[in-house]
Formats: C-alpha cells, sequence, structure tokens
C-alpha cells in the first residue's frame, strides 16, 4: 500500500482555536451538579439505572450550550473554554475543603467564582451520604482503611470519580446512529417477558437506554437550532455558511448515520463529550480513530467531495477539542494526575483481526493533527510490529522531535499475546487500542477498571524494617524482626508476605468501591456502546461487558531491585554491613538530616503518645518537640555508619545498566506486584491484572515514602513505571532499554511504561529519525512493551522554570501522558528535568 | 604466553579458531548508543595512546599510553585499563539488538588506534565475526603496515585530514603530515573500505575558507572518497585538562557558529564534488 505521508499545512483558524482555548485560566461551572441534583430528588423511588438515565436527560436537555468562535466541530461542556463541570454523585465533600484554594494551588488551579461555589454548596447538601465514595467505604474492611490511611496504596481515582477508562463502539453509532441503537433496544425490550427471572433489571436498563439516546439526540438538536440562530444574525458570509453546516450536521447526526466526513467527525464529537458528561471517568480513549474514520474519508475523497486539507482541518478541530474537556480533581489526586489531563487516548496504526497491517492516510494525518494543534490531548499512540511501515514510525518520530512528548510507541508483538493470555481471542487481541496512559484492551467489549490504584511497592519494604508498624501503628502484619533473618531469602521472603497481605488489602479496595459503581452509579449511555450490555441488559458497572478486568498498578520496581541488591550484597554476600545498620540508617535518613514531612511525623507520632499517656500537650509544647527534633545531631558513631554504608550503596551496581544479576533481581521484584495479583477476582466476574506505571503518582507517594535501602532518601520520588531510578541509568539508552527488557512485561498486561528523555540532537537530521526508530524496534525486539520519550534540552526545561510565561505551550511527556510543562508543580518539573537525558 | 593461549584454545570452545579474542590492549573508555560516529547505532571503545598532541584534543586523557589518574568532579578517576578483546566485546554484544536494526556497529577511537595496530585488528576482527558493521576514527600517521593488517576487517575509515600544510599541522599537532596523506592515498587506492574524510574546524587554525578548501580538493581526488565532515571546534574537553593538571592552550577560542560552518560548507560544495556534512 502507498501512503499519502507528506504533511499537510495548517490553517489559520487551528493556531486561532488554540490561542481562544488558552486564553484564561479553567473554571469550575456549577449547571450540571444543579441539574443532577433536581433529576435525583425528583426520581427517588425509582430503580437506579432509571435515576441515572433521567438525570443525564435533565442534564442535555437543560444544560448551556456554546458554539465557540470559529469552530467547525461543536459541542461543548461549559461555557468557559476549558471549563469542568462537577459530579457530586461521585464525591463532593473535597471539593468543598477546597473552594479556597482550587485556585492558587500549584497542580492544575481552576477558577471558581463565588456564585458558583454558592450554588455548588446548596446542591452538594443534597448528596450527604449518598455518594459512591462513601458506600464504597462502607463496604471497606477496617484493616484495609488502615493501609490506606498509611499510604500503601490509594485508589482515589475511581474511589472519589466515575470510572471512564473506556473505549465504546465509535463505529456502530458512525453507522446507525443513535437512531439505530435505540432500535435495537426496543427489539431487546421486545424479547423480555415480563415472567422472566430478570425482567426487571433487563427491562429497565433497556428503558434506560433508550432514554439516555433520545435526550443525546436532542441535545444535538438543541446545536443545530442554536447554530441556525447565530447563522440569521452572522454579517460574514462564509461564517455564515459554517454555521448552516454545523447546524445540518447537527440535526442529522448522531441521531443517524453518517453519510460524509464531516458528519462522521461531528457525530464522533458528541459520543467523545457526552460519556464524558455522564460520568466524570477520565480516560475515555476514542481508540482506533484512524480505522472507524477511515470510510468515510475515502468515500468522500474519492468522489472529490472533500480535499485533504479540509479534511485535516477537521481532524484538527477535534483535537483542538479533545482540550476543552476538562476535569478538575481533589488536589492530592491533581499531583498524581497533574496536567489538566483527560488521557484520552487515540492509536494508529497496527493490525486488523487477521494479522495484516492496516495503517491508512488517516494513520498519517493524525501524526500531523498533533503537529498541528501542539496541545497534550489526545495522547496519541503507535502501535508498532514486525510489519509496519517504516515511513509511519518516520512520521511519528518527526513528532516525537517536536519535543510535544507524544506518540507513546506500543509493541503488538507483546501486548497481543499478553491479552490472549488473559483470556482475549486472536481476533480481538489483534485489534486492540490503548486505554489512559499506557492500558490494552479491545475496543467495544471491556470494562477494563485499568486505573484502578496506585500499589507503592517501597512501603511493604518499609514494613519489614518495622516489622509492620508505621508512625507508631501497627499498619500490615508482622514479619519478624528484620535483625533477626539469617539468610537473604529470609529478608526476601518477608517481603513477599508483606507484599502479599498490602495487595489483597488493595483487592478489598477496589472491589468494594466497584460494589458502589455497580449499586449507585451504573452507567446506561456509556454502557449502550459496549457489547454485550445490550443483549445481557445489564450496564457495564453490573459485568455487562464481554471482558472485565480490574488493573491496579505498582511502581516502585526499581527502588525495590536496587534495594534487594544493595542488601544481598552488602549484608549476606559481602558481609559489609548488617540488617541492624540498614534498619538503623533508614531511621535516621542516612544522616541526611529530617526534612519537614518527617519532622512533622515524628512530632505527631510523640505528641500521641504523650495524649495516650493523659498529658496535656500545648502548640509551645509541639514547637519545642519539632525544634528538638530539628536541632538533633547524630552521634558520630551513627554518622559515620551512616555515611559508610551510603557510600557503599552509592557505589553498587544499579538497576538499568544493563547488569545482569541486578536485572535478574528487578526481574524477580516484579513478580513480588505481578504474580499475586493475577490471582483475584472482580464483582463484574473478571479478574486482576497488573500494570506497572505510575502515571505522575511516583513523586507525591514518594514524598509519603521513607528512605529505602537503595539509598533514596525520604520523601524523595520513586522509579517511575519500569524505568530505572532517576539519573541512576548512566549507560546511555540501550544499557537502559536492555535492562528495563529484561523485566516480564507479558504479565504485567495492564501496561507497562518506560521514559526515555532525549536532547534533541539524538533525533537531529533524518539518520537521526532513523537511529531513533531503530532503538524502539530493538527495545521491542527484546518484548519491550511501551516507549515514550521527552525531547527537550535541560537547558530549556530550566529557562522554563525560570520565565514561564516564555514556556506556555512547552509540552512534556510526564508519565504515559503529556501536559504543559508551566502547570505541572515544581517538583514533578524537578522529577523531569533530573530524568537522565540521553544525549550524545 | 604463546603457550598458555593455546591450552585455552584447546580447552575453551569459544576460544577455539578465535584465538584473537586473548590479544590485550588497553583502553579508557566505551561508550554506547553513539549515533554520531558512522552509521547507525554504535558503540565506541576509545583506546589509549596517541602519537599526536593536537592543542585542540577534547580527550586529553587519550594522548598518553601511561594510565593516569585525573580529577573529575574533584575525585580523582583511574583513566585506562588493559583488556582483552574478549572482554571488550562482552560490552560491545550487549547492542547487537540495535545494531542490526539500524546497520550500526562497532567504532574504534582514541586515542589513535593504530598505535595499538594488533589491538584494533583483533577488535574489528571479532566485531567482523558476529557481522557488525565496523568503523575507525584515525589520523592515518603511522606506517603503512599497520594500517593494511586492519583494513579487511574495516568497513568505514573516518580518516581525519587537519590541514595541507606540514609546517602548520606540525605547529598545532606536534608532527608533520607528509605520512597521513601519503596513507589516505594508500586507503583510498586500496579500495578495501569506505573512506571518509573527516576535518576538525579549529579557529585560529585551519578555519579559514582557503584552508578548508585546500583539504577538500585533496580530499576530492582520493578515488572513491565521496564525503567530508566538518566537525565544529568545542570546548567540552576543557575541564580534562584542568584534572590532568595540564594548561589549556585554546583558552578563549570560541566555537565557530552555524552561520560560519554554512559558509565553509559553501566552500567545499563550490570545490568539489564531495558531499559534504557539518557534524559526525
Amino acid at each position: 500500500m502507498k501512503y499519502y505521508s507528506k504533511a499537510i499545512p495548517k490553517s489559520e483558524r487551528i493556531t486561532r482555536l488554540v490561542e481562544h482555548l488558552y486564553a484564561k485560566m479553567p473554571e469550575i461551572e456549577a449547571s450540571r451538579a444543579v441539574l443532577i441534583t433536581e433529576s435525583y430528588q425528583q426520581t427517588e423511588n425509582e430503580p437506579m439505572i432509571i435515576r441515572r438515565a433521567k438525570a443525564f436527560e435533565h442534564i442535555l436537555d437543560n444544560i448551556p450550550i456554546i458554539i465557540r468562535d470559529e469552530e467547525l466541530i461543536v459541542g461543548s461542556t461549559t461555557i468557559a473554554p476549558r471549563g469542568c463541570q462537577t459530579y457530586p454523585e461521585f464525591s463532593w465533600e473535597w471539593l468543598e475543603a477546597e473552594f479556597e484554594t482550587v485556585e492558587t494551588r500549584a497542580a492544575d488551579p481552576f477558577y471558581i467564582s463565588d456564585e458558583t461555589k454558592k450554588k455548588l454548596h446548596e446542591a452538594n447538601q443534597y448528596w450527604k451520604g449518598k455518594t459512591t465514595s462513601e458506600l464504597a467505604t462502607a463496604y471497606m474492611a477496617p484493616e484495609t482503611l488502615t493501609a490506606m490511611e498509611h499510604n500503601v496504596f490509594t485508589p482515589g481515582n475511581y474511589f472519589y470519580n466515575g470510572v471512564g477508562h473506556i473505549t465504546v463502539k465509535y463505529e456502530q453509532v458512525l453507522a446507525i446512529g443513535f437512531e439505530g441503537i435505540i432500535r435495537i433496544a426496543e427489539e431487546h425490550l421486545a424479547n423480555c417477558k415480563v415472567g422472566d427471572g430478570d425482567y426487571a433489571k433487563r427491562s429497565r436498563f433497556l428503558q434506560a437506554v433508550i432514554i439516555s439516546c433520545k435526550a443525546v439526540i436532542r441535545y444535538a438538536e438543541r446545536y443545530a437550532r442554536l447554530a441556525a440562530e447565530m447563522a440569521d444574525r452572522c454579517g460574514d458570509p462564509a461564517r455564515k455558511a459554517e454555521l448552516l453546516k454545523i447546524s445540518a450536521n447537527c440535526a442529522r447526526v448522531p441521531a443517524k448515520g453518517a453519510e460524509n466526513f464531516h458528519e462522521a467527525c461531528q457525530s464522533f464529537w458528541f459520543v467523545q463529550q457526552l460519556l464524558q458528561l455522564e460520568s466524570s471517568g477520565h480516560s475515555i480513549s476514542p481508540g482506533r480513530f484512524d480505522q472507524y474514520m477511515y470510510p468515510y474519508f475515502k468515500k468522500d475523497l474519492d468522489k472529490g467531495a472533500i480535499t485533504r486539507e479540509f479534511a485535516q482541518e477537521l481532524m484538527d478541530c477535534i483535537w483542538v477539542k479533545l482540550n476543552d474537556l476538562n476535569k478538575c480533581r481533589d488536589a492530592a489526586s491533581a499531583e498524581g494526575f497533574a496536567g489538566y489531563s483527560l488521557f484520552q487516548n487515540l492509536i494508529v496504526g497496527g493490525q486488523d483481526e487477521n494479522g495484516m497491517d492496516v495503517t491508512n492516510d488517516l494513520s498519517f494525518m493524525c501524526i500531523t493533527c498533533s503537529m498541528h494543534v501542539f496541545l497534550p490531548q489526545p495522547s496519541l499512540s503507535i502501535r508498532v510490529w514486525n510489519g509496519s511501515p517504516q515511513d509511519l514510525l518516520i512520521h511519528a518520530a518527526e513528532l516525537t522531535r517536536t519535543g510535544i512528548g507524544l506518540p507513546a510507541y506500543y509493541n503488538d508483538e507483546v501486548v497481543i499475546p499478553a491479552l490472549m493470555s488473559r483470556g482475549l481471542t486472536l481476533e480481538d487481541a489483534r485489534t486492540y487500542n490503548i486505554i489512559g496512559c499506557v492500558e490494552p484492551q479491545k475496543a467495544g467489549k471491556t470494562e477494563g477498571w485499568h486505573d484502578a490504584a496506585f500499589f507503592n511497592m517501597c512501603r511493604p519494604l518499609e514494613f519489614v524494617f518495622t516489622n509492620g508498624y508505621d508512625k507508631g501503628e501497627l499498619a500490615s502484619i508482622q514479619t519478624g524482626d528484620v535483625e533477626s533473618f539469617q539468610t537473604f531469602d529470609e529478608f526476601y521472603d518477608a517481603y513477599k508476605k508483606q507484599m502479599e497481605y498490602q495487595i489483597s488489602l488493595l483487592v478489598n479496595a477496589d472491589n468494594a468501591i466497584d460494589q458502589a459503581h455497580m449499586e449507585r452509579c451504573p452507567l446506561p449511555f456509556e454502557s449502550c456502546m459496549v457489547d454485550d450490555c445490550m443483549a445481557r441488559g445489564m450496564a457495564l458497572q453490573e459485568g455487562g461487558a464481554i471482558y472485565n478486568f480490574t488493573g491496579p498498578q505498582g511502581f516502585g520496581i526499581a527502588n525495590v531491585a536496587d534495594s534487594l541488591y544493595a542488601i544481598k550484597k552488602l549484608v549476606f554476600d559481602e558481609h559489609k554491613a548488617t540488617l541492624g545498620d540498614f534498619k538503623r540508617a533508614l531511621a535516621l535518613n542516612y544522616g541526611k538530616g529530617f526534612d519537614e514531612i518527617t519532622i512533622a511525623e515524628m512530632t505527631a507520632q510523640i505528641v500521641k503518645e504523650l495524649k495516650q499517656a493523659g498529658r496535656d500537650v500545648s502548640d509551645e509544647d509541639i514547637a519545642t518537640i519539632a525544634k528538638t527534633i530539628m536541632d538533633t545531631k547524630l552521634s558520630d558513631a551513627d554518622q559515620a555508619m551512616c555515611d559508610n554504608l551510603y557510600d557503599m550503596i552509592d557505589a553498587l551496581p544499579k538497576f538499568g545498566n544493563d547488569i545482569e544479576d541486578v536485572d535478574a533481581l528487578a526481574r524477580d521484584a516484579a513478580y513480588t506486584y505481578t504474580r499475586p495479583v493475577e490471582k483475584y477476582k472482580n464483582p463484574r466476574g473478571g479478574i486482576f491484572q497488573a500494570g506497572v506505571y505510575p502515571v505522575s503518582a511516583n513523586v507525591p507517594l514518594g514524598g509519603q515514602t521513607g528512605a529505602t535501602p537503595d539509598g533514596r532518601l525520604a520523601h524523595r520520588p520513586v522509579a517511575d513505571g519500569v524505568s530505572p531510578s532517576s539519573g541512576k541509568d548512566v549507560h546511555g539508552p540501550t544499557a537502559a532499554a536492555n535492562s528495563v527488557a529484561k523485566l516480564d512485561h507479558g504479565i504485567a498486561s495492564n501496561g507497562t511504561l518506560f521514559n526515555q528523555k532525549f536532547h534533541p540532537s539524538a533525533l537531529s537530521g533524518e539518520e537521526g529519525l532513523n537511529n531513533f526508530v531503530s532503538l524502539i524496534r530493538s527495545y521491542f525486539d527484546q518484548k519491550g512493551m511501551h516507549m515514550q520519550f521527552n525531547v527537550v534540552s535541560r537547558e530549556t526545561l530550566l529557562d522554563a522554570q525560570q520565565h514561564p510565561e516564555n514556556y506556555k505551550h512547552l509540552v512534556v511527556r510526564v508519565a504515559g501522558y503529556s501536559a504543559l510543562f508551566t502547570t505541572l508543580s515544581r517538583s514533578l518539573q524537578d522529577d523531569i528535568i533530573a530524568r537522565t537525558e540521553q544525549g550524545f | 604466553m604463546e603457550n598458555a593461549i593455546n591450552t585455552r584454545a584447546m580447552q575453551d570452545p569459544n576460544i577455539y579458531g578465535r584465538e584473537y579474542l586473548q590479544t590485550k590492549g588497553r583502553i579508557f573508555d566505551i561508550q554506547r548508543y553513539s549515533i554520531h560516529d558512522g552509521k547507525g547505532i554504535r558503540t565506541i571503545v576509545f583506546l589509549k595512546g596517541c602519537v599526536l598532541r593536537c592543542k585542540w584534543c577534547c580527550n586529553p586523557e587519550s594522548q598518553e599510553y601511561q594510565i593516569q589518574t585525573m580529577m573529575v568532579q574533584g575525585k580523582p578517576k583511574v583513566i585506562g585499563r588493559d583488556v582483552t578483546v574478549e572482554e571488550v566485546m562482552e560490552t560491545v554484544v550487549k547492542d547487537e539488538p540495535y545494531y542490526r536494526r539500524s546497520g550500526g556497529g562497532l567504532t574504534l577511537s582514541g586515542g589513535e588506534s593504530l598505535c595499538q595496530a594488533e589491538f584494533a585488528r583483533d577488535l574489528l576482527h571479532a566485531a567482523k565475526a558476529r557481522g557488525m558493521n565496523t568503523a575507525m576514527e584515525s589520523m592515518a600517521g603511522l606506517p603503512y603496515e599497520k594500517i593494511e593488517m586492519l583494513l579487511p576487517y574495516l568497513d568505514n575509515y573516518l580518516m581525519d585530514i587537519k590541514h595541507i600544510d606540514p609546517e602548520k599541522h606540525k605547529q598545532f599537532t606536534g608532527r608533520s603530515n607528509e605520512l597521513m596523506l601519503e596513507n589516505a592515498r594508500k586507503v583510498a587506492q586500496s579500495g578495501m573500505t569506505k573512506l571518509d574524510i573527516r576535518v576538525p574546524v579549529i579557529p585560529t587554525f585551519n578555519d579559514k575558507p582557503e584552508e578548508i578548501r585546500a583539504i577538500a580538493q585533496f580530499a576530492d581526488k582520493l578515488p572513491g572518497v565521496t564525503k567530508i565532515h566538518l566537525l565544529p571546534y568545542h570546548r567540552l574537553g576543557q575541564d580534562k585538562y584542568d584534572g590532568l593538571g595540564r594548561k589549556y592552550e585554546m583558552d578563549g577560542i570560541l566555537p565557530p557558529d552555524n552561520a560560519y560552518m554554512e559558509m565553509l560548507k559553501q566552500v567545499v560544495q563550490q570545490n568539489s564534488s564531495l558531499y559534504c556534512q557539518i557534524g559526525g
């Protein structure tokens, strides 16, 4: 096949649309919260699925709508560009608590007006005791809550928000429209017999689907009318014609099947937008856009109904719109998902169900879209396999070279067998796409719960040293006095036991949340576009999908591997230190002084003990205690032991340098997470599968982790994904990639994440691009799963920290997604700068 | 010594018939993922010792054959270690997947590889035996016999020609250039390797248009040579002089800017039929 791989020029409209979008700080709006509350108050005695549909209907019929200047594709969730609605049915208390700080916080600030605060506050009162997060808490075991208090893991994502993380059957909506889907629902409904045991649930689910789809059609009709009104008033004949076209499009789609590329784009957009108005779940991923849009493009192109330039412009408009959607998270989560990201993953290239390469012109044009629009969304991904055209990868590398951090590269040769090992058919596995950051699944058949939790693999390691205690409290099982271990295996077994116990609590947390979503927030609109919900008459949240998974991700493998190696070498092989030395050095932060977090923690613990002993503790006492801790000098012996141990650890080989025995230990250490996870089942009838990627949580959650035996000081970031610890890979990108490839990526079927940072010179010229593509292919030859890149010089990043005003559009790869550098918190910025720069 | 090698060769099937793996030499660094020295993704092995003393040399620790101690970021670092070809290859083969995909392989650099010609030959031999592409950065200023013996294993000779004028050459490098120019002709005539000419562009030494033109015209006459690289002077080696307790004689000299390099590239293209590239 021949591709039209030449980049099509960018229209000026796109520049202006982007400028308009980023003119102001994003804003929180109250209309959705007010409308859903009104609806819920009127439906209290109805089945939950019907209540959800009626609430969705009430929102779509009444939420304010807007067509922004020069838009060709319409549909906005908020009046303010990049604004966000709130979703009190999942959680709301955090927002009330953060009303005064949300505008000024470091990560992802949002403007909120006093009037909005008032409206939200009034609406929120209704939701006390009615949210998914409250029900989830009620379902959790006490020991699970303890573990969460001690920051071993955080299921924050779905605990406070909708689930999202899905790719629906866009192609079905494009083909038959929601009128067609309503017909299918009506047929299923006609087949429901009142005497059937599941009649109640099935019939109400199908009725809810019909209500939701009709509401979506009416919502589009509101846009058709608005566009027509605006056309009437419009003095500019060119814009008037555009508005009339928009009006005609919205009158037809998504009610009916799309008849041309422009309609297909508009129909796609309403689906993409409204999925994110139904629930607050992020990572609603367009998936294989180049595949399901291609027939409409090809048809128009063949009959001369569209130019490539206009098709490119329409796609560019969609790329802009993907950045118009936004979400406000609680302050802690905002750190973990920094960069206003919605993780709408769009993937190009790859194979069809028969294993043939399906790269087409749109695959190239999607890459060009990201060059034109140059914004973080969508999270663009490329499927790579042995049959991928070199042209496509070179075009992708050209995008990488711009420094935008896109695309991410995925290896079919690992992903396909990994998915098959979880029960997907060969055909389904071959047509996978990526959800959110890095999570593979089959579109339109899967409820993957892909981002189920962050699990910090370093915390169980701390428990080995403290015998399960944390901050004076028993927070895990007791695996014995660490100083009593006589062999490395005894030590390692204790770690494995701590891991297995904490993983069981993680599973409990996830399943409790899952159950709460099932009962309180089933989603009829989303469900009608995923098989086999309609035939089964079940929402996705109830187990309606063909494939059901829960995918919590672990991180800190590099720290654990380097820690285990340090203990094995220094304590058991070379007898240069004891476990007691390690225990003491960790508690003393290697004699490098205590930071504010440690001082605050230690003070709080002493205060607690004093209070338990019946003593009054004044504020002055607390200040004195804190100062005493701060001023405490280590004894000379302790200081010498710490310094010596720290230097010995520093001199040891580390993961990420292509050293056989360290890498082998890393592979094994990863199994301490991936193997226990896959034993468990979820309430939707599916299984757990591990992922190994951190989003950007390695920074904030590292802030909750004490010093570790790899020489990492307390509260420093832990390693991201499967990448080596920051700055520890010193033998270049091939050595780092070889080490990472030695991990078992296939078992981490919920995705792995490998970050590399390059200096622009590494990709300069045609030869640079070819070498870069070779690097990816070679990592993939060795069964690596995913690779992504930051291409930006250290000097640029440092300058951007100094002069953020000059770098409003500087996009960097954070972890599984890209974000605007200047919107990231200072600590995350520092972490990105510290990642080894593979210049040469 | 001879006997010891033979005994091992008899016992170890990995060595039998591959005695070249036991040759010893002295290196001071191995750098992986080099993408600016020859085709594809490469590993560069830096051999220690050189007969020239170029004032701008960015690897001053490479010049002495003796093992030295250099201060690096305030800490003493031993520069140079003695290794066998086999030991070097243990590192080089780690990136074979990358060579296969990119057409890359092993590059020898220095120092001057020809100062350890047997070792260099056997490294190249070992790489060729595994199907890797081979390259060598060298200024060719040693007797031709040393070059001749490694040509069968060398795919790409990246030859430095620094100046056409013998006097000026001697003044800035310590040696005259007649032997090097003569060897350049011989290597080109042998037809046994792809010969590329590389010119470090050093302000005050060879950066005048007529100086670059003279080199280009010389290179243009070499049979089979199609490509010339102009490598702009950089100061990244400056700290190493301090670390070795040596004076950096090029102090205060600024690297040529991009516009100047482009101008020199024009000069080459107007005065020769060579393809000219700025950088490696």
